[in-house]
């Protein structure tokens, strides 16, 4: 994985997406233990306390759980969770900016759903 | 309170004035950027820290104690520069031990385990070492030095690449195992703008700004396009600075960006440009 540290999404949320993408891929699985924040912030060149914020973001949204003095784990269900989320934000990331940009260079519905269905 | 704090600090030499009134605290275990241009006067503030110079006026104190000529606070900071304070008539093993009786907490396995790490010759002389080289010895006796303030001054100059990205990493990785406090002074800050939690920026002797990195990007933004439309968006806003090619304008603004109209592009602007636009004249 690669920080843009020039993008928009603060770092903490990019290394957040990366670990959600990890866990919906498969790469980590339910159950299974994620990487230290001092193992990812070494790996990544970035602070700890901000590894620790973004894993921190899944913890809340209860994707991983913290066992005391074991480490961090994918909790069970995640995939699902995740998948649900991403569904729901799929519209607004994707669908939107489509539209923004088909209607720039003046594509039709038609033309939009030629090229939905030959992709 | 444990951190440095800097109070009304002031060193001017005969005609110039290197440090003029910065007060601010460097709070414990954080790593800090601090940033600065030629001049600015970053060894200056390091080495008045670090009491190789004193104080025109104003104070220091670390964790609250006074550090002009106090053994006990200086035994807490551990300065890296160019400079050599090493003996470079001596191998790098003797330089271990004799830091060791001043820093009595310097882990020396910890620095044979790097020195390893970075395949550096313990059996030679410090002065017969390359530039590159002889710039790691020190970043390991620093990293060893098992001080609560550790002060690096342009640490990578010299470096090949492939040090550099080992120097940063273990630099993270001393700092999750023992939480001191890491200050690097530089000028490549691209390199390490996801290293610091907290950036020191001054310019000409003053302080700029003292701030969590974080709140410095947030705080900011780049809004591009035609000149006269940027023109007329910023107007009343604070603008820290700009850069015009052909009629295409961009301008580094404070606050957050709101009612954007159209024909104009929002984009974050990186630490280093943030930096440049801060300290331009």
């Amino acid at each position: 994985m690669q920080i843009n540290f020039e993008s928009e999404k603060p770092i903490f949320v990019q290394l957040a997406d990366w670990l959600s993408d990890s866990i919906i891929s498969g790469a980590i699985k339910e159950g299974e233990q994620i990487p230290s924040t001092t193992e990812m912030s070494v790996s990544l060149k970035i602070n700890p306390a901000t590894a620790l914020k973004g894993v921190n973001m899944l913890v809340d949204k209860g994707i991983i759980y913290k066992k005391r003095g074991l480490g961090m784990f994918v909790s069970q269900g995640a995939v699902e969770t995740l998948k649900k989320q991403r569904q729901s934000e799929f519209f607004g990331e994707y669908i939107k900016t489509m539209l923004d940009e088909a209607a720039k260079l003046g594509l039709t519905k038609k033309d939009i759903i030629e090229l939905i269905e030959r992709g | 309170m444990r951190g440095i704090e800097l109070k009304n600090l002031t060193k001017h030499y005969k005609d110039t004035k290197a440090l003029e009134d910065v007060t601010l605290t460097i709070e414990y275990g954080k790593i800090y950027g601090l940033l600065g241009r030629n001049g600015a006067g970053k060894s200056t503030m390091v080495n008045l820290i670090s009491n190789r110079i004193f104080p025109t006026s104003g104070e220091i104190f670390v964790d609250g104690e006074m550090s002009i000529e106090n053994d006990e606070a200086l035994r807490k900071i551990f300065t890296m520069s160019e400079h050599n304070l090493l003996p470079v008539d001596r191998k790098f093993k003797d330089a271990v031990k004799l830091v060791k009786e001043f820093y009595p907490e310097l882990d020396d396995d910890y620095a044979f385990a790097l020195a390893e790490k970075f395949e550096l010759d313990v059996k030679k002389k410090l002065m017969s070492l390359s530039t590159g080289y002889s710039s790691i010895a020190k970043l390991i006796i620093a990293l060893a030095s098992g001080a609560d303030y550790i002060f690096f001054d342009e640490p990578v100059l010299g470096l090949d690449p492939n040090h550099r990205e080992l120097f940063y990493k273990e630099l993270i990785d001393r700092y999750a195992n023992t939480g001191s406090t890491f200050i690097i002074s530089t000028h490549l800050i691209d390199e390490c703008a996801g290293l610091i939690e907290k950036a020191i920026i001054i310019d000409k002797g003053r302080l700029v700004t003292a701030e969590d990195t974080d709140k410095i990007m947030e705080n900011s933004y780049t809004v591009t396009g035609p000149a006269e439309l940027v023109d007329k968006y910023t107007a009343g806003k604070t603008v820290v600075g700009s850069d015009t090619v052909g009629g295409i304008k961009s301008a580094y603004v404070k606050g957050k960006a709101e009612n954007v109209p159209q024909g104009l592009e929002i984009s974050k602007a990186s630490l280093q440009s943030l930096f440049i636009q801060m300290t331009n004249d």
